[in-house]
Order: structure tokens, then C-alpha cells, then sequence
């Protein structure tokens, strides 16, 4: 069995059918990550203790156990989410020090369902970037070409993949920082339904945004995955009772009479040519297994960058508030005149630019004087982008879109034009404002030989026809299964 | 002496924020302990030490305790309310931010009725919202301390219109609200102890104008008689300031009791922009119809409905019945004990004076008086019945406390039921007579007075219990023979 190419489902399958020991896929990711992530920068730290735990799951099994739908199966977690006893960083040296004494309720999940935990994958700072550039511990690369970035904010979930570092990992998006690198990166991520998935213990970057969810090899993997860590959390209060149905058992690639709905607002004029390619591919697939194809519109959808930058930054520069250098992370050296001039000498030496840039623009957007022309406006347009959508929705199941404009861009080609980079998210912001699932999956391949995704965007709560269609999309594109070079 | 601006021309214009600390066993938002007490950070958890990556959760109880409250003060109750975020950097507030209610709190305009120099007053409440508490500092030179048992506790801010013009009438007010707030057991309003905190705003203007002077805070005041002093001593500063033809500046002030004055705490050019906005992590609080209704039908009877009662049906006098009614436990003795005896000013007199005596001399809660209501009514009944005189009911009363015994047992172990039986006071009678030939030959010649003196050999000689209508009765017949 070649564990580097093996599926989730696969490597659970091969555990539960005692063909394979989950000590041995642990230990040869471990090998894979010593021997080349130096090359990517995708993990920040392995957990010391992943080989107790798969000889948990081996032991599970050996003496009859149901070692659960994730047995044995190692996951990589993005940098943001706190585990127990190993510290966590969100990339930046304002959480230096910081060993969390609990593990997010997608952690615990995780390990419920048997899956062993890898490591900790690299990312933008606090999650607020698009190419992991922003990352304090150096920027994560992109297997498939290691001058360009692996997208962002979980670049190296994206990243750990692609190079076959792990087997499946997790993300969180919170305007694209999942969908974005799974398209730079060829594999598939998912931002489920906000409310479907515990934030508890994942550092907050946009509290009404945010939510972790898989990153895998195919949809199915991806399923399964996301049916592990989803549900209502009583440690959060704003996850839903909504039930989580079996998505894996229920998929249904059959694309006959679904409606696939093409953006008015989201169209090939605002792409590159490779990637107007792929979509139009995409959506040629889904006619030919029958599926229809409906134009619908979200008006406001091109207001969806700014409105999402007024909204993420006013969350954040209050998320951020309690990171003053006291408890842990950076203190500055030189000497303060008193608390304020303690606290600004802080987080003015331990927040990178980006993160600083966020909080200033947010404390601006929440001021007195300016809070009704900019949060408040910003809420009323959010309101009305998710009556739009759910007009849209009325007239199709699933909505196809790009997920970016472009693939993967050079390390350092778009770092000082903040503006560039956040148009980068006009695809991806809207479903996090309107708290829609959204799934991004391999359609192709630039001309350069970088990976290109596309997206599908569903009603809430309805991943079941995220999930159907990307598997009716990955079995008619049937790409072939490269791996970046070297990998 | 109170202060009396009217004499200047002046008056003063008074509102106030209660801070109650609700009394429920965990903090608002999450599953630590409120408890008082607990060693230093003992208390605390990722939530309410605001560790990345936790989140609130709000505990329903205190909700509960909020439309309680509202309903008592007479508000409106929101159907839905919302938590925001008011953002501050200081060490003891862990997260940056405190969540509080800001723009529609849970209970809306309402109001409250007491009873203040003799007088029926009613005062509005503007809003009451509910908040988290922050940790709490301590300065020890160049270092501080910070203990977060206190982050996360659960208050409720009543905030009252600007009604109110006297010191007095500001300070009755504040002992109103905790009443009611004892009264619904949902806060033990100990303002030593800090659950209960009142700020007061203060302003003076000319009397007949009807735009409000510039609003001078005084806050954390930790008495009542303190809230009294402090604005009394305030008034007649910026009435003052006023005639002096100076500005009262807009600005925070401490109180300090010692020197009975207030001082600069912050200037108004200090203020914070808050930066309020919703509170992502928490759903709007919804209140349904029913569940009120149903709060609703479970408050007890009011401090002042219930002495309107007692006036009403139990005929006490308006002072006994405001005096019994300020604690819940108080009138409640009150009631169990005139229930027992069926003589409610008597078992009001005993209970202002006897027992309540007793409970400060020694240090004890109504609750825990060793003379149970049950027990002191008894009693009562027993002198009405003339088992016992008033005098000898005292010393009924003071076995009671110290043994916690039962008032007939206590009569019957040390015989101390009245004398009634005829021939055994007669022959006592007969006894002093004999004793005291030259006080009855002087009586009988005249000396009508030597009357009280041979009542009181006779309730001497019985030690107090022979039954004293008996005494004179039969003393009156025997000095005429």
C-alpha cells in the first residue's frame, strides 16, 4: 500500500481491516515531514506524543474496539486551533509561550473519531492573509512550485497535502483561508455552514465568519471528515442543532436535473485566462451529466470585498484586544513609561504589519463618528447579500463559481499592495458573509502546470450537494493523478 | 443635617446606577463558581480568563434573574436583547473587552415606588442591562496582582431616571432597589461587600429651569449613608462653584468617607470611546411571552404591597409596617409569628424590640434566630391568655433565646405560669396583711397610696406571679374587712 497517495478513506480502511498499523502511517508521515518539509515550511510543530496515540487506535482495533470513522488516520491542524499541552501559535509571536490547557472541540473530535494528531501546520499571522506570507515563522511554499505561495490563511493545511505530508488536515476560513489554498494548492477544502462546526478553541480571528473545516484528497475524503468534527457544542454558543446527516454513505454524483447556478456578478470577465478555462470546463462537465445550467445574481456581491474587510477588521481589532504581552507572548525590552506605553510597546513589536494594519483599520471602522458609515452600512449590505443569496438559491441548488482569479502567485509579488491581495477574496468573502457552505475543487491546471480550483457554493446548512457535486465533478474532469514535482 | 439647596435658589437634579451582583451559582458565561471566598484565581477558567480561542456562553439563570428584577422594578421586558462589546485596555479585564448590553437591554423603561419622608415616591427606571464583572487589581508598589475570581460574575445595572432632588429621597431609593432585590432573592445587596455597587450622578441648576446643569459621577459609594453624605457634601459644592461664578466641571469623583468630600477620580476629557458593537459570539437573548408570564406569576408580594397589607388587613401602624417589611425574612417572621397569636401589633412590638434587639446584640440573622416565629407567637398568646403577665414574658423570652426551648416548657420547668387560683393569692394576701400592722393601720386611717405598696409586697412574695386583677381584687376586699 503506497500510504503517500492512499485516500482517508483508504488509510481508514486498510487500519480497521488491520492491513495496515496506524504506528506505521504515523511514522511514515513523520519520516516525510523530516525529510522534506524543510523544503516547504508547512508544519510549525510535530506532536511529540502522535506515535502513543495511533498505538492507541492499533490497540483499539487489536482488541476489537470500534476505533471510529477517522481510525488511525493522521491529521494535520492548522496552527490556530489550541491542543492540550502543545503550544499554539496562530503564526505569530504575540502567543509566544502560550501551551493551551485545553483542546478545541474540533481536536477533541477529532481524536473521538480516532484520527491521531500530526502536527501543526503553518499559516498567515492570526489568519489574516492569502498567501502565508504574513506567517511570523517564515512563509509556507507551495509544493507545486516553490516560488509561489500556497494561498492563505491555511497555507500550510494546503500545502502539507499537496506535498504528501498528511493524509487530510484542517483549516479554517474566514474569507477564503480555506477554499483559496486548496485551489493553489490542487486538493479540496471545505468551509462548512457557519454554525455547523465548533469554534471553541480556535483562536478567533472574525467570530461571525470563521469556521475550521477539511482539507482532503477528494470530496469524499472530505465527507467524511467534515461528518467528525461537525454538530452543536455547548461550549459554542453558536453552533446549530441542525442534525449532520451521513454525507459519505448519501453522495450522490448523479447530476441530472440539479441546477447549477452561474453568478451574473461572478463572471469569466473578471478572471485569467487559465482560470476562465478551467470554469468554463467545469461547467461544460456538469452540463454534459445532465445537470442544468441557470444564471442567477447576487447583486451586491460586488460591494463583497469591502464589506467583508469593514466587518472581519472591526471583529478582529476586538479579538485581537487581548493580546497585550502580559500572560504570554512578546514583551518589548525597552523600558515603558506606564500601562498604555507597555501595551503599545508590545503589540506594536509582536503583531506583524498585516495584523496591525487589520486591528488599526477595524478600532477605525468601530469608532465613534465613523461606526454608522462603516460596521453599521457594512451589516446592512451583509443583510442584504444573504437575502440575495437566498433568492438565488430559490432558482438553483448549487451556485459555481472561481474561487480566485488566478492561481498561485509569486512569494513576495503582491505582499506590499494590500489592496491587490484582498482582491484576491472577491470570490470567497461572500459565502463567509452570508455564512454559506463553500467547497473548492480541483478543476485543472495552468499552462505553468499550477493547480486551479473551482468553487460550489450551497444553501445552508445543505453540504450534501456540495458534496454530491464535487464528486460528480471530480469523476468527469478525472484529472490526472500528478503530484507537484520531487513529491 | 441635611443640606437644603432650595435655600439658594438652587436645586439639585439626582439619578442613580445600582450595580446588583446576581446571586446565581455559576458565572454569566461559563460554569465556574461565583462563590465568595475562594483563593486567589481559584475561580477561573479559559472563558472568563479570556484565553484565545474561548468563547461565552450564557448561563440561562441569570437571564432569568434579569426578567425577575425587571418585572419587579416594573419595566418592559425585551422579547429580544443583545450582548455587545465595550473595549477598554486594562490588566484585570482579560479579554480587552467587557460584554455588556449597550444598545437594547433586556428590561426597558419601568419604575419604582417607596416610601421617603413619610411620603409615597415614584422613580423611574430608564433601563437594566446585564453585564459581566471584571477581575479585580491590587497594588502592591511597583507591582500589581490581578485575581480573576471576580471576571465573569453576573450584574445587573438598574439605571434610574434623574428624578430624584434630595440625598435623602437618592438614598431611600437605593434602599428600595435592595429591598426588592433581597425580596426576589436574587441578590444579597451588601454594599461592603461589593454586590451591591452604586454610582450617583449629580447636577444643580436654579430652581424652575428645566435644562439640566453639567453631571458631576460619584462612584463606588459603599453605604448608604454614605450615598446621603456624598451628594449632600456635592450639592453644596457646585452650588457653590455656581455662585462663585465658576464652571462645575464634568468629571468623575470619589467619595471619601473619613473627610466626608469628594474628589477629582478622572476628568471627562479621560472618556473612553467604548466601540461598542454586537457581541458575535452570542446569540440575541430571546425572552419568551410565556416564560415571563410565568416569572411573572411566581415574584413574591413587595416590600411596599406587603405593608400596605399589613396596614390594611393586620391594622399596624405605617411605621411598624415599613419597619417589618424592609427584609423578606423579617416580614416573614412577622407573619408566622401574629399568625400564632392572632395579635399582630403585639407580635410587632415584640419583634421591634426584643427580637430585634437581640438579633444585633448578638450578631444573628432573622433566619437564624434561636426564637423561632412559631414559638415567640405562643408565647404571645400565652399572655393573652394570662398564663403569664407581660413582665414575667421577658424572662420567657430571654430562656427562649438562650435555649431555643418552647415557651410552655419553659413556664412549666421554672413555674413561672400566674398565680390565679383564689385562695392561694388570699392566702398570700393574708400573709402581708399580717406581716405589716402599721402599713394597714395607716391605711385604714386613710392613706389611700399604702394601696400599690401592698400589690407590690403581694407580686414580691409570689415572685411576680400571682395573677395581678386577682391581687387587687382581692386586696381591695380584704383591706375593707
Amino acid at each position: 500500500m503506497d500510504l503517500s497517495q492512499s485516500t482517508l478513506v483508504e488509510l481508514r480502511d486498510a487500519v480497521r481491516g488491520k492491513q495496515v498499523k496506524a504506528v506505521e502511517i504515523a511514522d511514515h508521515f513523520l519520516q516525510r515531514i523530516a525529510r522534506i518539509d524543510r523544503e516547504f515550511n508547512s508544519f510549525l510543530a510535530i506532536n511529540p506524543t502522535v506515535m502513543d496515540e495511533a498505538a492507541k487506535v492499533d490497540a483499539a482495533v487489536a482488541s476489537g474496539l470500534d476505533p471510529g470513522p477517522l481510525a488511525g488516520v493522521p491529521i494535520a491542524v492548522k496552527d490556530l486551533l489550541c491542543t492540550k499541552g502543545l503550544a499554539t501559535t496562530a503564526a505569530s509571536n504575540m502567543l509566544k509561550g502560550f501551551v493551551p490547557p485545553y483542546s478545541a472541540t474540533v481536536v477533541e473530535r477529532l481524536r473521538a473519531a480516532g484520527a491521531v494528531l500530526l502536527g501543526k501546520t503553518n499559516l498567515d499571522e492570526f489568519a489574516m492573509g492569502s498567501s502565508n506570507e504574513t506567517s511570523a515563522f517564515g512563509p509556507c511554499r507551495n509544493p507545486w512550485n516553490r516560488d509561489h505561495v500556497p494561498g492563505g490563511s491555511s497555507g500550510g493545511s494546503a500545502a502539507c497535502l499537496a506535498a504528501r505530508l498528511a493524509p487530510a488536515s484542517i483549516g479554517t476560513d474566514t474569507g477564503g483561508s480555506i477554499r483559496q489554498p486548496a485551489s493553489f494548492c490542487g486538493v479540496v477544502g471545505i468551509k462548512p455552514t457557519y454554525g455547523r462546526v465548533s469554534r471553541y478553541g480556535v483562536i478567533a480571528f472574525a467570530s461571525s465568519l470563521d469556521q475550521a473545516g477539511p482539507m482532503t484528497q477528494n470530496a469524499r475524503d472530505g465527507a467524511v471528515l467534515l461528518e467528525a468534527i461537525s454538530g452543536r457544542d455547548d461550549l459554542d454558543a453558536t453552533t446549530s442543532d441542525e442534525p449532520v446527516p451521513p454525507w459519505f454513505r448519501k453522495i450522490d454524483s448523479d447530476m441530472s436535473g440539479v441546477r447549477i447556478g452561474i453568478l451574473k456578478e461572478a463572471g469569466i470577465g473578471d478572471v485569467d485566462e487559465s482560470t476562465a478555462v478551467v470554469f468554463s470546463r467545469a461547467a461544460e462537465a456538469f452540463r454534459k451529466l445532465g445537470a442544468r445550467i441557470v444564471n442567477v445574481s447576487v447583486p451586491t456581491l460586488r460591494y463583497a470585498v469591502a464589506t467583508y474587510y469593514l466587518i472581519a477588521a472591526s471583529e478582529a481589532s476586538s479579538n485581537l484586544a487581548r493580546y497585550d504581552g502580559v500572560r504570554y507572548g512578546h514583551r518589548a525590552a525597552r523600558p515603558t513609561a506606564d500601562l498604555d506605553d507597555f501595551y503599545a510597546a508590545n503589540r506594536s513589536e509582536g503583531f506583524g504589519l498585516e495584523v496591525k494594519r487589520r486591528i488599526m483599520l477595524g478600532t477605525y471602522a468601530l469608532s465613534s463618528g465613523y461606526h454608522d458609515a462603516y460596521y453599521i452600512k457594512a451589516s446592512q449590505v451583509r443583510r442584504r447579500m444573504r437575502d440575495e443569496y437566498a433568492s438565488a438559491f430559490a432558482a438553483c441548488d448549487v451556485i459555481l463559481s472561481p474561487v480566485t482569479a488566478s492561481p498561485a502567485f509569486k512569494i513576495g509579488a503582491r505582499i506590499s499592495d494590500p489592496l491587490e491581495m484582498y482582491r484576491n477574496d472577491m470570490f470567497t468573502t461572500s459565502s463567509n458573509l452570508a455564512g454559506l457552505p463553500g467547497i473548492s475543487v480541483p478543476g485543472g491546471f495552468a499552462e505553468n502546470g499550477l493547480p486551479i480550483g473551482v468553487q460550489l457554493t450551497a444553501k445552508h446548512f445543505d453540504e450534501q450537494s456540495l458534496f454530491n457535486a464535487a464528486a460528480a465533478l471530480e469523476s468527469a474532469l478525472a484529472l490526472p493523478k500528478k503530484a507537484p514535482h520531487g513529491v | 443635617m441635611a443640606y437644603e439647596a432650595e435655600n439658594e435658589g438652587f436645586e439639585a437634579v439626582i439619578g442613580l446606577e445600582i450595580h446588583a451582583q446576581l446571586l446565581t451559582r455559576s458565572k454569566i458565561f461559563c460554569r465556574d463558581s461565583t462563590h465568595f471566598g475562594a483563593g486567589d484565581n481559584e475561580n477561573i477558567c479559559p472563558v472568563c480568563a479570556g484565553l484565545p480561542g474561548a468563547l461565552p456562553v450564557l448561563n440561562e439563570r441569570v437571564v432569568e434573574y434579569a426578567v425577575k428584577t425587571g418585572l419587579a422594578l416594573n419595566c418592559e421586558i425585551r422579547r429580544q436583547s443583545f450582548f455587545a462589546r465595550k473595549q477598554y485596555f486594562y490588566p484585570d479585564l482579560p479579554k480587552g473587552y467587557q460584554i455588556s448590553q449597550h444598545d437594547l437591554p433586556i428590561c426597558g423603561p419601568g419604575y419604582v415606588e417607596f416610601v421617603s419622608g413619610g411620603a409615597k415616591r415614584r422613580v423611574s427606571v430608564t433601563r437594566a442591562h446585564l453585564e459581566e464583572d471584571a477581575g479585580k487589581s491590587t497594588h502592591h508598589g511597583d507591582y500589581s496582582l490581578i485575581n480573576l475570581n471576580r471576571s465573569g460574575i453576573p450584574l445587573l445595572e438598574i439605571v434610574s431616571g434623574p428624578d430624584m432632588r434630595t440625598a435623602a429621597e437618592a438614598a431611600d431609593y437605593a434602599r428600595a432597589i435592595r429591598g426588592i432585590l433581597r425580596y426576589l432573592d436574587v441578590c444579597d445587596g451588601n454594599l461592603e461587600e461589593g454586590s451591591l455597587r452604586c454610582d450617583v450622578n449629580v447636577s444643580v441648576r436654579h430652581c424652575g429651569e428645566s435644562a439640566l446643569g453639567t453631571k458631576v459621577e460619584i462612584k463606588n459609594i459603599n453605604s448608604f449613608r454614605f450615598i446621603e453624605k456624598a451628594i449632600e457634601y456635592e450639592i453644596h459644592r457646585q452650588t457653590d462653584c455656581v455662585l462663585n461664578g465658576e464652571r462645575v466641571a464634568q468629571e468623575t469623583r470619589l467619595y471619601d468617607p473619613d473627610k466626608n468630600r469628594t474628589f477629582t477620580m478622572r476628568a471627562k476629557e479621560d472618556a473612553h470611546d467604548y466601540r461598542y458593537f454586537p457581541d458575535p459570539d452570542l446569540l440575541p437573548v430571546t425572552v419568551e411571552k410565556d416564560w415571563v408570564e410565568e416569572i411573572r406569576s411566581s415574584l413574591p408580594e413587595l416590600p411596599l404591597a406587603r405593608a400596605a397589607r399589613f396596614v390594611a388587613e393586620l391594622q399596624l401602624p405605617e411605621y411598624d409596617a415599613t419597619i417589618l417589611t424592609q427584609e423578606r425574612a423579617l416580614a416573614d417572621y412577622f407573619e408566622r409569628a401574629q399568625e400564632a397569636c392572632g395579635n399582630p401589633k403585639a407580635a410587632s412590638n415584640w419583634i421591634m424590640t426584643e427580637v430585634m434587639r437581640n438579633l444585633n446584640e448578638s450578631g444573628t440573622s432573622i433566619a437564624r434566630a434561636p426564637v423561632t416565629a412559631e414559638r415567640l407567637g405562643k408565647m404571645i398568646a400565652l399572655i393573652d391568655k394570662g398564663v403569664i403577665s407581660g413582665k414575667i414574658a421577658k424572662t420567657v423570652f430571654s430562656a427562649m433565646w438562650a435555649d431555643r426551648g418552647d415557651p410552655e416548657s419553659i413556664i412549666a420547668e421554672k413555674g413561672l405560669a400566674q398565680v390565679t387560683d383564689a385562695a392561694a393569692v388570699g392566702r398570700i394576701v393574708d400573709d402581708v396583711l399580717a406581716a405589716n400592722p402599721s402599713q394597714l393601720e395607716s391605711y385604714r386611717s386613710g392613706k389611700d397610696k399604702l394601696f400599690g405598696f401592698f400589690v407590690g409586697q403581694v407580686m414580691k412574695l409570689s415572685k411576680g406571679q400571682a395573677n395581678p386583677e386577682l391581687v387587687n381584687e382581692l386586696l381591695r376586699k380584704k383591706l375593707r374587712e
